[in-house]
């Protein structure tokens, strides 16, 4: 009884090693394969458009909403002590700093992971990579190194429109709605953001975020059980995998850049 | 050298399950060679082997004279550019148009002219007779129209070797007539060496120069279709005849029938 548990925790310990093991090498052998992609950008172009553009809606209604309860929440907590002019500053950080990328990469699992992990768990069920590799194309260089670059940068730049958005649903809020002063609502941001410190450093979190959720993404249905319950328990992965690591790298993440 | 492959000795096993045991087999060039057997024979594994998207636990294969090197990833994929196959149920590309599915190895291993490439997927889509379904997606032809489709992907770079995996699976009595045909003539016009794994008696023999009957992983008779129709060999006999019991049990093996409604301890 014992031994059949110790032995549960050994297999347990010892699959995750391995699944660890070929997740950094299939990793490194993406990376490995991009470099024929600076000769036919039109691969990645492709999958940015359907990546990025496909996430556009979901992104921006998510951020708009996001703004309009921190414009909310913002001004009831400030108005306690009379600060409501700071509602600007509190909108911006919050969604630079934090909310932008998490929730931008949170949404891009659930939108754009789910629909790399289930087409490429599908493509291999389909024996379409086999396919591929008997012409003699790598389907890690021809399908994996586009979608996971177009997924690096699709993310940074749906996590700035997402807090865009999201400020202008902070003023819509604030502003126009409840009556903060504008003039307080933007001259504090522009005073309180700095360039460096917080919105290079939201940028760099959602470029992380970038890597790990598209990775995560890939290498689910690259690695999926090629039957119709075997993606399915990939595309589930690839939510509850990706949604955790980004949280737990966004923790780190912030230890790092924000310890002043 | 007579032969463009030839397996020697070769093993096969996925864990401790046995697939394929001491094979010996020649694909002369020039010929059509059939692999015939039941599901689950192993036939299709020959073919992934062959192919080098799986590694033989013992033995050696050699295709036009070099040995397989199956842990030369850059080899490997440098051999099946002479090599084109067509999947059993196909594996076109369903996001991409017939047209896109045939000029996709050309389009990735050559850079010729559009106008040029576009004659020559042209071409090749005359000859399985569906040039005029060229803008059709996958998901809109049927499926022997996606077998010849897939055909045409597969001879697109003129290879020296083409290996059919069923390619007569789930096809009507025309489309399997005309899958048949297009195979032999594609062989013969291109030069090529086919082969043809099927468990379809009739169609195979009736293009094929050699069979091989594969039981569980092993090689139990060889010879011209003449020399099988008539062989004496017991599952070669089943397999031709399609002889429900022999062999090959009907039963899947394991308790008798009286052990099971107790019958044998009321006796």
């Amino acid at each position: 009884m014992i031994l059949d548990f110790l032995a549960a925790i050994g297999r347990g310990v010892r699959e995750f090693v391995i699944s660890l093991g070929f997740g950094t090498r299939t990793f490194f052998s993406v990376l490995g394969a991009s470099g024929g992609l600076l000769r036919r950008l039109r691969l990645v172009t492709d999958q940015i458009h359907f990546i990025g553009n496909y996430s556009l809606v979901i992104i921006g209604v998510s951020g708009l909403f996001v703004g309009f309860v921190l414009g909310l929440q913002g001004y009831y907590t400030l108005n306690k002590y009379g600060s409501e002019q700071a509602l600007g500053l509190l909108v911006a950080l919050s969604l630079t700093r934090e909310l932008g990328p998490v929730v931008t990469a949170l949404l891009f699992a659930g939108r754009a992971g789910t629909s790399l992990t289930a087409e490429i768990g599908l493509m291999k069920a389909g024996e379409q990579l086999a396919a591929m590799e008997m012409m003699a194309v790598n389907p890690l260089q021809r399908v994996l190194a586009p979608r996971f670059w177009a997924g690096v940068i699709a993310m940074p730049i749906l996590a700035a429109i997402f807090s865009a958005v999201g400020i202008i649903g902070g003023y819509i809020v604030g502003v126009l709605l409840i009556g903060v002063d504008e003039g307080a609502f933007w001259s504090q941001m522009q005073a309180g953001v700095d360039v460096w410190a917080d919105i290079a450093n939201g940028v760099l979190k959602s470029i992380v975020f970038g890597v790990a959720v598209t990775f995560i993404a890939l290498y689910q249905g690259y690695e999926a059980k090629p039957t119709p319950e075997g993606v399915a328990r990939a595309t589930t992965r690839t939510v509850v995998i990706g949604s955790l690591t980004v949280l737990a790298l966004d923790f780190l993440l912030t230890a790092l850049m924000f310890n002043k | 050298m007579p032969n463009l492959v030839e397996i020697r000795d070769l093993y096969f096993a996925y864990g401790d399950r046995a697939i394929l045991s001491g094979l010996e087999m020649d694909f002369p060039r020039g010929k059509v060679v059939a692999v015939m057997g039941g599901s689950g024979s192993g036939k299709t594994t020959i073919l992934r082997l062959i192919g080098g998207q799986l590694t033989p636990s013992r033995g050696s294969i050699a295709v036009d004279g070099a040995l397989t090197d199956f842990n030369d990833n850059a080899a490997l994929y440098r051999m099946r550019r002479q090599m084109g196959m067509l999947f059993q149920h196909g594996a076109l590309f369903t996001d991409l148009t017939v047209f896109e599915n045939v000029a996709f190895p050309l389009r990735e291993h050559s850079d010729l002219p559009e106008e040029l490439l576009r004659d020559l997927v042209l071409m090749k889509l005359q000859a399985v007779g569906l040039r005029n379904a060229a803008q059709l997606k996958p998901a809109e032809i049927s499926g022997g129209m996606a077998r010849r489709v897939a055909l045409a992907r597969a001879v697109a770079l003129d290879p020296q070797l083409i290996m059919y995996d069923e390619p007569f699976a789930g096809l009507d009595p025309i489309s399997m007539g005309v899958a048949a045909n297009l195979i032999r003539r594609l062989n013969d016009a291109l030069g090529s060496t086919s082969i043809l794994v099927s468990h379809d008696v009739h169609e195979s023999f009736s293009i094929a120069d050699y069979v091989y009957f594969l039981s569980q992983g092993r090689i139990v008779a060889h010879g011209t279709p003449q020399q099988m129709a008539a062989s004496d060999d017991p599952y070669v006999k089943q397999f031709v005849h399609a002889e429900a019991d022999g062999p090959v049990p009907f039963h899947y093996p394991g308790r008798s029938l009286a052990e099971d409604l107790g019958l044998g301890a009321r006796a």
